[in-house]
This record gives structure tokens, C-alpha cells and sequence, in this order.
């Protein structure tokens, strides 16, 4: 039954039509560039990007024989454990705050959203000016403050300490990250139904301790999703670092993707073997989201 | 999983314990820690329109507030940079962008939201894993791609940052879909409207928060996106080159034209803060769908 064959193959092959065109973006744009990338890390590629031929597993041994290469991985490490769980932490205590009732609360949570609206780059740069040694707002306030005692000085250059700069860097990281966080967090608060409050208050707890026994469990699932959405963003993020310090000086401000971008510029080979450790590591922490949410039952509901 | 707008239940009845007369004292004081909340998650956003109004001549001078404010660093900026050209560009990317992606995510939202079929979990973990990526983790990928593909930068940049917001849009949409009954689509087709009556004039305007959302947030991360930009449009003239990449020609090898910079950053940012404000309630639910309940 060739013609009932076909109907049948037809039927079975119609949500491809309408899925087609998704799996065809995501081919080309997703999936295709990781195998150029994986391709090009066993290649010898100059800066100019010509291809010069094959080259075995060179670009990983001089990348993993790099000086900067170790320290830059574990800055990386330092950089997102210290980014997310910092954001993390205040934005529970900023969900709290504008999830009460009170005048202007519409107008007050618009403000909060500002840093995650505008680009990242632009707020990067904003602090970047107000860090400046002589001019910069941020050190103008310290030396009234009487905390920079003399503008220009080195005390007042921060991004160019590779501590401060890196300090400086993270608070800029955490601050764009506050926004997302803390609605995430609210919108987990708003799930939570009153009666259970109802029932703590009942059972003599206080405030905090039904804060600790009865809110931060029920958060637990929004508290999950956002820091693992943050330790991706937190772990890809380029602008901040590139716009502020280029990752210097040396590379002793650079995270993994910054000193991938670096090395782009002189040996696209090596840069692109660096491009498929982030990668596997990125895969590390999906498949840790992926077996620590519920993903499954929210898809087959 | 939509967050409604209605107020949340206020969280100080879970005591119960405080008098009512000094609830009043007690919302000043959230009301007041929420505000200075608030001016300070701003102060970096004004210190950018401090500078772009301060006047050239007072850029050296450390003092926190110029002595006047001046428009000149906002009159000038379409006549030498070419800022409008940059405009033009990041437009051009951002819509078609959002064109690109509404075009592909509502088939695939709408199919996936109505019918079970085989392969459909597996097509929702792909944009699930997708929403996991970003062009950073696959830059090298990216740039030799789209070198070989030959396109211009701007059409290479629609397609990647359509590619990276597909899965937000898919989520979203699927989740307004879910939530229309299939009953409300069967009864309007049996009164004659048709399938593609049903879908356009029942469905679709139900699903429209929704769509507005996904548009809306599609063109703010592409009218933002910074490293793809970068990458391939490096070589291009400065009018050609996207906004966030434009505005770094601003920052020369030896001092930087902060007044232009702040003045064309505040062209960049205002625009995207007003349309963010539209999605502020709904955005968390497209990025965190796919794990929250």
C-alpha cells in the first residue's frame, strides 16, 4: 500500500514543517559553529585567518604549556563563584524588600531594572569613566571622602592594580546581574501562597525563622534556575572585562573568554582549541542544569 | 508560570504579631530603603547624562557636576562619527532579528504547545540546551562560519543573533499557547471561521502579550549584543558597524572622547530602557521557563 505508506509518513513528518525552519537556525547558528570550532582547534590558523594545514594537537599543547594559561582558569573560577554568589545573596534581600506593599512600588522595581535593560558595555564604560585616576566621579567622591588622599595617584588608578581591577570588575558584574536575579527570586516569592505564611505564624515562628524554614525552601527552585542561568552569563561574560581592562595588564584580569578573544588576534588555532575548553565546560555546568531541574516534567505537562 | 500582575499578598501578614498602628512607620521604612534602592541602581545611567551634557572644555576638571550643562556633544554627534549611520545598522540588525525569530518560533511554539508527537521532547531539550549557549562559548566557530558563508556583517549578524534568541521566544510562546484551551480554537473553527481563521483571529491575539514579549526582548539583546558585533564587523567603516561597536571608536589610542561617548550611549540606551519596562513582568517567565514551575 504504497499511497497509505506515504499518507502515513506524511502525517509523521508534518511537525517537521513547522519545526523545520527552529532546527535550521539553530543548525547553522548553534551547532555548525561548534564544529568549525572543534575543526579549526586542530588546525594551524594565523591571525589573518588563513588556513596553514593541520596541526595535530599543537594548539592544546601550547595552550596548556601557556604560563598564564592555569591562573587564567583559575581566575575564571574565582570570578563566577564570587559573581553569582554574591548576586545571589543580595538579590534575596532585594526580592524581600520589593516584594512588600508600598507606595511607588511599580515606579521603584522600573529603576531596578535599568542596569539589565541597557547593554552591559555601556554600564562597563560608565564605570570605567568613573574609576579614571584624575577625573573620575566615583574617585572624585573618595578624595572628598578623605579615602584617595591625592587624584592621579596610584592609590587612585584601581584598574590598574590587577586586585582592585579585579574587585572593581566584579562589583560591575554583580550589579548588572542584581536585576534578572531578583526578579527571578519574586517571581518564586509571588508562587508562594499566603496560607503557608498563615500556618508558620500560627505555629509560633518568627519572622526569620519562617524565612528560613518556610520561604527559602519554597525559593529553592527559583534560587536554582537563576544561579545557574547567572553562572552561565557570569562565565561567558566579555564586556565588563574587555571594556575596562582588556584583561590586563598582562592577562592578569583576563577570564577564560577574555584571553580566548586575546588569543584570537595572533593564532586563531590556539584560540580556537581555548574556545573548546570553555565550551566543555560550559557543557559541565548545562548538564549539571539539566539534571538539577525539572525541565522533563515542564515539557511533558 | 506567567507572573500575574496582581499584587502579591503583602509578606508582613506572615507575622500577624505586629500592631496595625505601627504598620505605617514600618512601610516608610520599606518604601524609603526601596527608593534609595532604586536612585542607586540609576546614579551610574545619570552620571552618563552629567557627562554628556558637561562641556568639553570641563572634561579635565574633577568636580563631581559640570558648572552648566550644554547640548553641544548630542548636536554634534551626526555630523562627524556618523552616528546615524551606526543607528541605521543596529535597526537593521535588531528588527531583523526579531523578524526572523518570530517567523520561526511561532510555528514551532504553536506545533509543540498543541501536539505530542515523537522527537517533540527531543526538539525542546535542543532549544533548551540552545538557551544554555551563548555566541561567546562558540565565538571562533562563529567568526570562521560566517567568514565563509561571505555574507555582509549586518546580514551575518541577524541570522547569529536571531539563532541565540529563538529559544527565549520558543519558551514564551509555548507557554501562552499551552494556555489557551484547544476547546476555544475548535469552537470558533465549527462557527465557521476556518483553521486559518481561528489561528489569526482567536489564537493569535490571545497569544499577543506574549508575542510582544519575545519581539520586544529579541530586539534589546541584539540591538545590545556586543561580542559577535565586535567580531564580525571589525573591519568595517564606522557607519557600517553596529551602535555598541561604534560607540568604542569613540575611545582613541591616547584619550577618549567621553562627552560623544556618554552623549551616543544615551542615544543607545534610553530607547531599550523604555521598551524593556513594557516586558519588566513577563521576561523572567521566557528565561527561567524551562525549569520553574
Amino acid at each position: 500500500m504504497p499511497a497509505a505508506l506515504r499518507r502515513l509518513n506524511l502525517v509523521r513528518l508534518a511537525p517537521l514543517l513547522w519545526l523545520g525552519p527552529a532546527i535550521a537556525l539553530i543548525g547553522v547558528v548553534v551547532l555548525w559553529p561548534v564544529v568549525v570550532m572543534v575543526q579549526s582547534s586542530f588546525q594551524q590558523i594565523g591571525g589573518e585567518g588563513f588556513v596553514a594545514g593541520y596541526n595535530g594537537t599543537k594548539n592544546y599543547a601550547h595552550l596548556f604549556n601557556e604560563p598564564d594559561f592555569v591562573s587564567v582558569l583559575l581566575r575564571t573560577l574565582v570570578w563566577v563563584v564570587v559573581v553569582v554568589a554574591v548576586t545571589v545573596f543580595i538579590s534575596l534581600g532585594l526580592a524581600q524588600l520589593f516584594h512588600q506593599q508600598f507606595p511607588g512600588r511599580r515606579v521603584a522595581r522600573w529603576a531596578l531594572i535599568v542596569p539589565w535593560a541597557a547593554s552591559v558595555m555601556m554600564t562597563a564604560l560608565i564605570f570605567k569613566w568613573a574609576l579614571d585616576p584624575n577625573v573620575g566621579v566615583i574617585n572624585v567622591i573618595l578624595h572628598h571622602l578623605g579615602v584617595v588622599k591625592q587624584l592621579g595617584s596610584n592609590r587612585a588608578d584601581w584598574l590598574g592594580n590587577p586586585t582592585s581591577a579585579l574587585a572593581w570588575m566584579m562589583g560591575v558584574a554583580i550589579f548588572v546581574s542584581l536585576p534578572f536575579t531578583t526578579y527571578a527570586i519574586l517571581s518564586g516569592l509571588q508562587g508562594i501562597p499566603r496560607d503557608v505564611y498563615e500556618a508558620a505564624s500560627i505555629d509560633g515562628a518568627t519572622s526569620w525563622k519562617s524565612y528560613l524554614g518556610v520561604t527559602l525552601p519554597l525559593l529553592r527552585p527559583a534560587i536554582l534556575v537563576a544561579t545557574l542561568i547567572n553562572v552561565i552569563n557570569v562565565f561567558n561574560s566579555f564586556p565588563i572585562i574587555w571594556e575596562m581592562t582588556r584583561g590586563g595588564p598582562g592577562y592578569e584580569t583576563a577570564t577564560s573568554t577574555i584571553y580566548m578573544v586575546e588569543l584570537k588576534q595572533g593564532d586563531v588555532g590556539q584560540s580556537a582549541s581555548m574556545s573548546v575548553i570553555n565550551f566543555l565546560l560550559v557543557i559541565v555546568i548545562v548538564l549539571v542544569y539539566l539534571s538539577t531541574t525539572r525541565w522533563k516534567e515542564q515539557v511533558d505537562q | 508560570m506567567i507572573t500575574t500582575t496582581k499584587p502579591a499578598p503583602r509578606v508582613a501578614a506572615r507575622a500577624g504579631t505586629a500592631p496595625r498602628a505601627r504598620r505605617p512607620l514600618r512601610t516608610w521604612l520599606v518604601a524609603g530603603a526601596a527608593y534609595l534602592i532604586a536612585v542607586i541602581f540609576l546614579l551610574p545611567y545619570l552620571e552618563m547624562l552629567v557627562m554628556a551634557g558637561r562641556p568639553n572644555n570641563e572634561l579635565g576638571r574633577a568636580t563631581i557636576f559640570p558648572s552648566h550643562f550644554t547640548f553641544s556633544n548630542f548636536t554634534t554627534l551626526w555630523s562627524g562619527g556618523g552616528l546615524g549611520g551606526s543607528i541605521g545598522t543596529s535597526l537593521q540588525i535588531a528588527a531583523g532579528a526579531t523578524v526572523i525569530v518570530l517567523l520561526v518560533a511561532l510555528p514551532a511554539a504553536y506545533c509543540t504547545a498543541r501536539h505530542r508527537f515523537r522527537g517533540r521532547t527531543a526538539f525542546l531539550l535542543l532549544v533548551l540546551t540552545t538557551q544554555m549557549f551563548q555566541p561567546a562559548a562558540m565565538l571562533v566557530g562563529i567568526q570562521r562560519e560566517f567568514i565563509n558563508f561571505g555574507l555582509p556583517p549586518t546580514l551575518s549578524l541577524i541570522i547569529v543573533n536571531a539563532g541565540f534568541n529563538l529559544a527565549f521566544a520558543v519558551w514564551i510562546l509555548n507557554a501562552f499557547f499551552s494556555s489557551i484551551p484547544v476547546e476555544l480554537e475548535e469552537a470558533s473553527m465549527v462557527d465557521g471561521l476556518g483553521r486559518v481563521g481561528a489561528l489569526t483571529r482567536i489564537t493569535l491575539p490571545l497569544a499577543a502579550p506574549g508575542i510582544v514579549t519575545a519581539l520586544i526582548f529579541t530586539f534589546i539583546s541584539a540591538w545590545n549584543e556586543f561580542l559577535v558585533a565586535l567580531t564580525l564587523s571589525l573591519g568595517e567603516s564606522p557607519t557600517q558597524q553596529p551602535l555598541t561597536v561604534a560607540i568604542n571608536n569613540y575611545i582613541g589610542q591616547y584619550s577618549v572622547d567621553w562627552g560623544h561617548l556618554f552623549a551616543a550611549g544615551l542615544v543607545a540606551t534610553v530607547p531599550v530602557i523604555i521598551l524593556f519596562a513594557f516586558i519588566e513582568r513577563r521576561v523572567v517567565s521566557g528565561l527561567t521557563a524551562g525549569a520553574v514551575k
